[in-house]
């Protein structure tokens, strides 16, 4: 279908934006990538009043490595992180490990990993990797700056902690120290679905074991998950002992999949587990010896 | 609202309402209707335009917000004296179509990517959809042009 007609607004400053954001009682939308948000309109699924495209607010495109964190703005593309070397160390490896399973070239070239988190879908693989590393989401709004972590952001499918009027800049994530092993893995029914399991670990190895394990799921649940339970199972074990065992947890414990078509909640936490398990193995194989 | 697209070096001054999309702006108020729509959900690929260089999708991204960027389409593939891109020559020579309602699509994917390292063929080629090929013939034309085979 063809889109529904809004009214366009294009600020060049953070504060222009804010300030046309603000616009109460209407419903306003933020255009960053908009492989989302457009699409949700030509479905007529969203038919915003006021549409505030943010892609000439001069900032927003930065990606800075300071202190142990990359801080990522909000005009920042997918394909950015195709490299492993846009980002230094093992989180530069694990986005670009992450990064070919987002949707297809063309949309890379548009959307955001900002605006993945502003979306929150379920199955959102920056999401996942966001809830494992403890990443903090950075806001601006009427009544100024504040920081959310990532464990307070997502409050079911599609929702978040944002405020109406606030505008997200930017999402912190830690660069992760040298000890540490990336995977990712996702489970597709087809090369175009979504992803029916999406699973990223960061795991801190000392002397052959397990000193910190990080693991985020996607679309195992009605929102991004961080598998604690799991976590605990691995922590302090030899590395490869407990990766089956945390699997399983991992599955029956953190995930609450729901049924969907081509898969039954029984079969998603058979993949679950089984995809946890490897994804350990594969961070496993990539952390220092 | 008044913008000006630059398509294949020419400027088209615009007055176009925000929620038109490329694709459609292209195709009905610049006569440009080499640009093929198929899904109008992003999946399909066949609307895929270069923008600033960039292959996207032109029914995922609104006119509006291409004013002063410089878009390439399908149509500004050959040169000036007509002859066929390398592309062109190569999808024509690996029969890489049939019906040619993809062709566009994967044209221009490949446009922006032609410095792309051989490795990376094989992902472009996902990203669209073409029904008749089986994307064989398609992947091998991609590869011999990037390779500069003629």
């Amino acid at each position: 279908m063809k889109l529904a007609a809004f009214d366009y607004a294009a600020p060049r400053t953070v504060p222009e934006a804010v300030a046309v954001l603000a616009d109460g009682g209407r419903d306003v939308r933020v255009l960053a990538g908009g492989q989302s948000l457009l699409l949700e309109m030509r479905l007529h699924r969203l038919s915003p009043d006021l549409v505030v495209d943010i892609n000439g607010v001069g900032g927003l495109d930065r990606l800075d490595v300071n202190d142990g964190t990359a801080e990522v703005g909000a005009l920042v593309r997918h394909d950015v992180f195709d490299s492993p070397r846009a980002v230094p160390g093992p989180l530069g490896t694990l986005l670009a490990l992450a990064a070919p399973n987002i949707a297809h070239p063309p949309i890379r070239a548009r959307g955001t990993m900002v605006g993945s988190l502003a979306w929150a879908h379920p199955a959102s693989e920056w999401c996942a990797i966001a809830m494992a590393l403890d990443a903090v989401i950075r806001l601006r709004g009427p009544e100024g700056v504040r920081e959310v972590p990532v464990r307070d952001w997502f409050l079911g499918p599609f929702t978040t902690a944002r405020r109406p009027g606030e505008l997200l800049l930017s999402v912190r994530l830690p660069l992760l120290d040298a000890h540490t092993g990336v995977g990712f893995l996702e489970h597709r029914r087809t090369h175009f679905s979504f992803a029916q399991v999406g699973v990223a670990v960061a795991l801190a190895v000392r002397d052959g074991v397990v000193e910190e394990a990080r693991i985020g799921l996607a679309n195992c649940a009605d929102r991004p998950v961080r598998a604690y339970a799991a976590e605990r199972e691995l922590n302090g074990t030899e590395v490869g002992h407990s990766f089956v065992r945390a699997g399983r947890v991992a599955a029956e414990q953190d995930a609450a999949p729901l049924a969907e078509p081509y898969a039954d909640v029984e079969y998603r936490r058979q993949v679950i587990a089984v995809l946890v398990a490897r994804t350990l193995r594969q961070a496993a194989e990539g952390a220092p010896q | 609202m008044k913008i000006t697209l630059t398509v294949n070096d020419e400027a088209y001054p615009l007055d176009v309402e925000p929620r038109r999309v490329l694709a459609d702006v292209l195709r009905e108020d610049c006569g440009l209707t080499g640009t093929h729509l198929g899904c109008e959900h992003g999946v399909c690929g066949a609307c895929t335009v270069l923008v600033d260089g960039k292959a996207v999708r032109s029914c995922l991204m609104l006119a509006v917000q291409c004013d002063a960027k410089a878009v390439r389409t399908v149509e500004g593939l050959a040169g000036p004296d007509g002859e066929p891109h390398p592309l062109q020559r190569a999808f024509s020579a690996e029969y890489a179509l049939q019906c040619g309602f993809c062709t566009p699509g994967f044209l221009m994917i490949a446009a922006g990517a032609l410095d792309a390292d051989p490795d990376q063929i094989a992902g472009l080629v996902e990203s669209n959809i073409c029904r008749c090929t089986g994307y064989e013939p398609i992947r091998r034309a991609i590869t011999h042009a990037t390779r500069g085979d003629d």
